[in-house]
């Protein structure tokens, strides 16, 4: 596909005018979809779909347009030269934009990155074999996701991942389950058998009666899945330079009083790891690191070019959501074996569900434990907990209740897939946090 | 211009040999128009134009979208779709159920009483920028904003049978957005905040009141700043139609979904605590509780003759005084679970296959007059405007928060506090009923993200909801 859009981004060039300008982003993929359900096939098929985004600019007056293309040169040749045609007409009646702002030093880039996936025959037989016997439901996706970006200023950036994600859930009653994920660009068989094989012996555990706790602080450990989703709600709003400046963030608190996490909580952007390609849409190449909080102190925002404009700081390459592609958390130093014996008695967490902000002032969450979840006591699982709400600040559970982060992390692949398979990752430790409210 | 029912009848010239396929054909064209804190943001257009077949063969079922509608590629998209029936032939979870052999012809274009480019775009921004400059009427309005979408979605599908389902329609969703701050605290109030969305066209600004909202949306935005934060405590608990859409949508629409029921959904958006044993007798809600499913609604998000398989939408009760009669799933789901439902296969684009959706899922309204519901209130609370959501993978435990409420004392509405949430159980929340709204006082709103599939699909919903009041509710506040 990059040949097409390099050659879509000549077809714009050739049609902008005078002092016109013009920035063009392209989104593609071609993308395997295996849906699983009672260890058996759901619903399977592809999608192949190329999209550009084409921003004409006049000065300070701009105007953009999304289309899908086809990936035959001509046709998609007419329908860009349409669109410039109708973007020039929008020009004429646009007012100048204050916070329009574009790299205008050219820095081509191209990461292809290396892969080795299977066939699709492979993947699915391996999903439907882990399946066999057991309540297996999930989802298998697959292929190359393809970023472009061009400019009237000669600029290139290409970015191609050709990845896998599959998502599965074993079940062994009702809405217990155990949840594991195998993601990455080369497949191997071999260790996506051993992880699987690795869920299903959690299943035991689960077959013992569930205890249901009471509402009450609990000392829990949040498993690197789990910490995936407070850091997702931490990202929603807590680190873009617009929340902060219109005081609508959820870290309001650490911007404006000067309130701190627990030293141990370093935060980043970490453009090093991770699937995401490294140049935005108003042609900025991403740096290799932001750091967001250091020893529990906010630092950094990530600062688009519009809200740069807006409020009169430099631009670091974030997207124009201002939220982390490859957000990274920096480990601590208990050792994954003393995790059980560390949390003592108390609530080990596989998974949380459904985040969203109690008070958004107080950066308190509220959301649902899911799968599997355990309850402890003197180190040794005792029995699954039925699913638990609870209600708590960042402030304390990554301030004073923090008790130890683990020194192994997990690399997570999104595996989100709406309009688009996503790109973005964290790389996460496990957190023991004391004292944490479980509400109902 | 090509048109999307060209595109459906160049892939029959094409479709490949098989025992039944069907081609749905989409074309989205959108305009996104903002202005954020008194900037316009530049105009964003888009043109979305894809297909998605799908083919039966030897019992497997495979799927193939493209945005390649040339001959081409409809031709690969085919033969794609070919390979993926045969790959799942034999490991398919449930047997595909018989196509009917009664032939479908519909061809059907909304008209909005105001077409949507009766107004230039650029009057459009003028009215923008007005209302942007009625957002910022204080020093303490720290963000303010205010936009409009438009999509035009034409849809075709076409089956090997011999089926033609077009149907055209304009979806408009404004937004209207005040937060105010000061010494550390921000408080927000939105029109709706995304929970306003109709079929239409212009009109629907009007008919929605979003012209003159503005000012009111950042008064109320100061006036909490101000507030006190909400009490702890159990109360009655009187919900605004836009707190009770997302309420009925969370805790009735998605346990209700049929594939939730039958396990597809587990791995991501969950399962739900009702079972197929319960549809005829279970007792969902108190007497006063009528849920419909309800296509015909003339402007609701999710008006539609056809659902995304081609099976005709009509009118049916889910719940009727209270007690549970059907599930929301499609022709592939009802014959799984061997059970009947409703024509709900739905797609958010072309390139995502039919799934069980909610569409329009409607609380019928009761007799009471806003003023009857607040009389009828000793010691209780209302709140207005969803601004947080949260239920567990059964959909049983929720909480819920809201932008602003009010106490209630007596009958009488009283002081406006801050931080408004309440949390329950859906299996009791809904038999504690007891008081609903008039016809008057009946709401049309929706969503147009509910999330849900594998992969991903964010589609729009619609639901129209009485106030509605609840006894013996757990309410508390922030901090």
């Amino acid at each position: 596909m990059q040949d097409q859009f390099y050659t879509t981004a000549d077809v714009i060039a050739a049609q902008i005018k005078g002092d016109e300008g013009f920035l063009a982003r392209f989104s593609g993929e071609s993308s395997d979809f295996v849906r699983f359900n009672r260890s058996a096939v759901r619903q399977a098929g592809m999608v192949e779909q190329r999209y550009l985004t084409l921003e004409l600019f006049r000065g300070k007056c701009h105007a953009a347009q999304t289309l899908s293309l086809t990936g035959e040169q001509d046709l998609d040749a007419d329908v860009v030269k349409a669109a410039v045609a109708t973007l020039r007409d929008i020009l004429n009646d646009t007012a100048e934009d204050p916070h329009f702002l574009i790299n205008t030093t050219p820095q081509s880039t191209t990461r292809v990155m290396p892969s080795a996936l299977g066939t699709p025959e492979e993947s699915v037989d391996a999903v439907l074999k882990a399946g066999a016997g057991h309540d297996m439901v999930g989802f298998y996706a697959a292929g190359p996701i393809h970023s472009g970006f061009a400019n009237s200023l000669g600029q290139r950036n290409w970015d191609t991942v050709k990845a896998f994600n599959i998502d599965l859930s074993f079940y062994l009653r009702a809405d217990k389950a155990v949840k594991m994920g195998h993601a990455g660009t080369t497949w191997n068989a071999a260790a996506f058998a051993h992880k699987a094989g690795l869920a299903k012996e959690r299943l035991a555990a689960l077959a013992r009666p569930a205890k249901t706790i009471q509402p009450d602080g609990y000392r829990v450990y949040l498993a690197p899945a789990a910490m995936e989703d407070i850091l997702s709600m931490m990202s929603w709003g807590g680190f873009g330079l617009a929340d902060h400046r219109t005081a609508t963030t959820p870290l309001i608190k650490m911007v404006e009083q000067g309130v701190k996490l627990n030293s141990a909580v370093t935060i980043s952007e970490n453009m090093r790891d991770g699937l995401s390609p490294g140049f935005q849409n108003q042609g900025f190449v991403k740096p290799d690191n932001v750091t967001l909080i250091e020893n529990g102190a906010y630092k950094d925002c990530l600062v688009s070019p519009r809200s740069a404009a807006e409020f009169d700081e430099a631009p670091n390459g974030a997207d124009d959501s201002e939220s982390p592609v490859a957000l990274d958390m920096a480990a601590g130093t208990l050792a994954h074996e003393d995790i059980l014996k560390t949390l003592g008695t108390g609530i080990y967490v596989g998974n949380l569900w459904y985040l969203n902000y109690s008070d958004r002032n107080a950066a308190r969450l509220t959301g649902m434990t899911r799968f599997a979840t355990f309850w402890v006591e003197n180190g040794e699982i005792v029995a699954p907990v039925n699913v638990m709400r609870f209600d708590d600040s960042i402030y304390r559970m990554l301030g004073d209740n923090l008790v130890a982060l683990t020194a192994e992390r997990d690399l997570l692949l999104s595996t989100d897939t709406y309009e688009a398979r996503s790109t973005r990752s964290m790389r996460l430790p496990g957190a023991i946090i004391d004292d944490m409210r479980m509400t109902l | 211009m090509t048109l999307p029912a060209d595109i459906a009848a160049r892939f029959a010239a094409v479709a490949p040999a098989c025992d039944f396929w069907s081609v749905r054909v989409m074309r989205s064209r959108a305009e996104y128009l903002a202005v954020t804190r008194g900037v316009a943001e530049p105009v964003a257009l888009s043109d979305d134009f894809g297909v998605m077949v799908t083919v039966h063969a030897g019992g497997g079922l495979g799927y193939a979208a493209t945005s390649d509608i040339s001959a081409a590629g409809l031709t690969r998209a085919g033969r794609a779709a070919l390979e993926w029936a045969q790959r799942s032939a034999g490991r398919m979870v449930a047997p595909l159920p018989p196509r009917s052999t009664n032939t479908i012809h519909h061809d059907h274009e909304d008209r909005p009483r105001i077409a949507w480019d009766a107004v230039s775009r650029a009057e459009k921004f003028v009215r923008l920028k007005a209302q942007s400059e009625e957002l910022k009427r204080d020093d303490r309005i720290a963000d303010w904003s205010t936009d409009l979408s438009f999509t035009d979605e034409d849809s075709v599908l076409v089956t090997s049978s011999g089926d033609f389902i077009r149907q055209r329609r304009g979806i408009v969703v404004p937004g209207l957005s005040a937060s105010a701050s000061v010494d550390g605290e921000t408080q927000t109030r939105t029109f709706g905040r995304g929970g306003v969305i109709r079929q239409g066209g212009l009109d629907v600004l009007d008919d929605v009141g979003f012209w003159t909202a503005a000012p009111r949306v950042a008064d109320e935005a100061l006036e909490l700043l101000a507030a006190p934060n909400c009490p702890t405590g159990e109360m009655d608990l009187l919900l605004a139609p836009d707190q009770m859409y997302i309420q009925i949508h969370e805790s009735i629409g998605h346990p209700l979904e049929l594939d939730r029921i039958l396990g597809d959904e587990r791995n991501y958006a969950g399962t739900s605590f009702v079972t197929l044993d319960m549809f005829g007798s279970y007792q969902y809600g108190s007497p006063l509780l009528n849920i419909t499913f309800d296509p015909g609604v003339v402007g609701e998000a999710a008006s539609y003759a056809f659902d995304d398989d081609g099976t005709r939408a009509e009118r049916q009760f889910l719940i009727r005084d209270g007690i549970l009669q059907k599930p929301l799933g499609g022709a592939f789901s009802q014959a799984r679970a061997n059970t009947s439902g409703v024509a709900n296969a739905r797609a958010c684009n072309w390139n995502r296959p039919a799934i069980d959706r909610m569409a329009n899922l409607n609380l019928e309204p009761g007799s009471a007059s806003f003023e009857d519901l607040v009389s009828g209130v000793e010691n209780g609370i209302t709140m207005e405007t969803n601004v947080s959501w949260s239920i567990d993978d059964s959909r049983n435990k929720f909480q819920f928060g809201c932008e602003r409420a009010r106490l209630i004392k007596n009958g009488k509405l009283g002081p406006v506090v801050k931080n408004p949430n309440y949390r329950g159980i859906s299996a009791t929340f809904w038999r504690n009923l007891k008081g609903l709204g008039n016809a008057a006082s009946v709401q049309v709103l929706g969503t147009p993200t509910c999330g849900k599939g594998e992969p991903n699909q964010a589609i729009r919903v619609g639901h129209s909801a009485p106030p509605a009041v609840f006894a013996d509710v757990h309410v508390f506040g922030g901090g």
